[in-house]
């Protein structure tokens, strides 16, 4: 039997799938500017030196990377408001959650740039005066950067399509509106291709970039 | 020849008595070194005799466990920082430079940026006048139109010749170079030696750690033989390497001379 694809019926629900996809967006790069916030903090907080800061932010880490974010995202929606008696919205359920998930990551990503930089470049920039932190932020960070790039961006590119479990806790997410659609038009091949499009049709031009950006940075090597 | 502590010039650096242990294993015990302006010393001995250590005292890469450095008479302290600009070791460092076996040229910096980073950073020099020097100082190391290079672009000669005039740039009163040749290519040897040289003629005050006995012997005006983390002979070259008293030290110059 030949499947007859139909596109015309969700023309009319354009809208729907531009309002999930927005969302996304803002869901994922949201989440990745807080990810990233928190993944400086713990990363400073594991090479601090100080023993108890190190080993809270080791545990955050671990509980975040060893727990699916499907796990998570179910249990600061419906545990974590019983546990502290105040409902949370689904929404900033949401944003926490992911942020909370991908800073775990990031914070290995930015600690083993750094750690992967010979010890040889803070003594040269310690040689000519510079403080601890001017070596950290003008030789080290800088060299670090370009190391952990392109794992950085790869969990970026995971983080987008990990906002889609955010629809569990009825967040309105493109994965969300695309079930809408399907149930309201009984057209799931259609629905979900539209939805398996947007994803592609938003990533791969940044992956693109990303590669751009990459070849550029290798220009000292 | 006289020496420069001969000719009376005042002591700029000096370690005293330092000690340096790396957890149980004592490298350094109890080591004294004054380095008098426009002295050229020449640190010799063993591998894992504690002259590496002891230079890396004197600008405190290392921390020592005992003793003292002492620069322009002040005992510099623990912390980073100082109020007068007298016993931190930011200051020590900004006086005193340091070039390393590996290099460490900063790869994400062009040759010129490598060696106005200093100046404009620390210093704050501005970067017109920073840039100005170093091209003054790239000219002298022969490199001057190496200025846009990256560093992975240069063989290992011109690296080392950079990481001197990166030293440079900050304007030191003293220089310490910590086996600089050793990562060499034998043949690049000699590019780096003459600028060394050239140093020492004009009448930079440098502490050398070396295995180049023959240069060691013409180039300082004092010679130390560190074995066991103590220092077992000092003297001028003639006395030292050239015609070694001390049997330890006789051993070890006759490995070189074969």
């Amino acid at each position: 039997m030949m499947y007859r694809w139909d596109f015309d019926v969700l023309w009319q629900y354009w809208d729907l799938f531009m309002y999930g996809l927005w969302l996304t967006v803002v869901y994922t790069f949201g989440s990745i500017a807080f990810g990233v916030l928190i993944g400086l903090l713990v990363c400073a907080a594991r090479l601090s030196g100080w023993m108890v800061l190190s080993l809270v932010a080791r545990t955050y880490q671990e509980i975040f990377r060893c727990t699916p974010l499907l796990v998570q995202l179910l249990w600061f929606y419906y545990a974590f408001p019983l546990l502290v008696g105040v409902s949370i919205d689904n929404r900033v359920a949401a944003m926490l959650t992911l942020s909370l998930y991908v800073g775990a990551f990031y914070a290995e990503i930015f600690r083993g740039g750094i750690l992967s930089i010979e010890k040889g470049q803070r003594e040269a920039a310690a040689a000519i005066g510079m403080s601890p932190w001017q070596a950290m932020t003008r030789i080290v960070m800088p060299q670090a950067f370009k190391r952990m790039l392109p794992s950085f961006i790869n969990q970026s590119v995971i983080q987008f399509k990990n906002t889609s479990l955010v629809s569990v806790i009825s967040v309105a997410d493109l994965a969300y509106m695309a079930a809408v659609v399907n149930g309201q038009t009984y057209r799931p091949l259609e629905s979900y291709t539209v939805m398996a499009a947007l994803y592609i049709a938003v990533l791969f031009p940044l992956t693109q970039i990303a590669d751009w950006i990459e070849r550029r940075l290798r220009v000292s090597d | 020849m006289t020496t420069a502590s001969e000719t009376g010039a005042p002591t700029v650096l000096e370690a005293r008595g330092i000690r340096k242990s790396f957890g149980g294993l004592e490298v350094l015990k109890g080591v004294d070194l004054a380095l008098a302006r426009g002295e050229v010393v020449g640190l010799i001995g063993p591998s894992g005799s504690g002259k590496s250590t002891l230079i890396r005292c004197l600008n405190m890469m290392e921390k020592p466990t005992g003793g003292s450095v002492i620069f322009r008479g002040h005992a510099i302290g623990r912390s980073f920082r100082d109020r007068d600009g007298t016993t931190g070791i930011g200051t020590l460092r900004r006086h005193v430079g340091m070039v390393f076996q590996h290099f460490n040229l900063f790869p994400h910096k062009t040759v010129l940026q490598n060696v106005t980073e200093g100046p404009i950073v620390v210093c704050r020099t501005p970067r017109a006048e920073a840039e100005e020097r170093a091209m003054a100082l790239l000219a002298e190391v022969g490199l001057a139109e190496k200025r846009d290079a990256y560093p992975s672009h240069l063989s290992g000669g011109q690296k080392q010749r950079v990481a001197i005039a990166r030293a440079l740039a900050m304007q030191p009163e003293v220089l310490l170079l910590d086996e600089v040749t050793s990562a060499l290519d034998p043949e690049l040897v000699g590019e780096v030696l003459t600028v060394i040289r050239r140093l020492a003629d004009g009448g930079m005050t440098m502490a050398i750690v070396t295995h180049e006995m023959a240069f060691a012997a013409d180039v300082a005006d004092r010679i130390l033989f560190l074995d066991g983390g103590r220092i077992v002979v000092e003297g001028k070259p003639s006395e030292t390497i050239r015609d070694p008293a001390n049997e330890r030290l006789a051993a070890f110059v006759a490995r070189f001379n074969h």
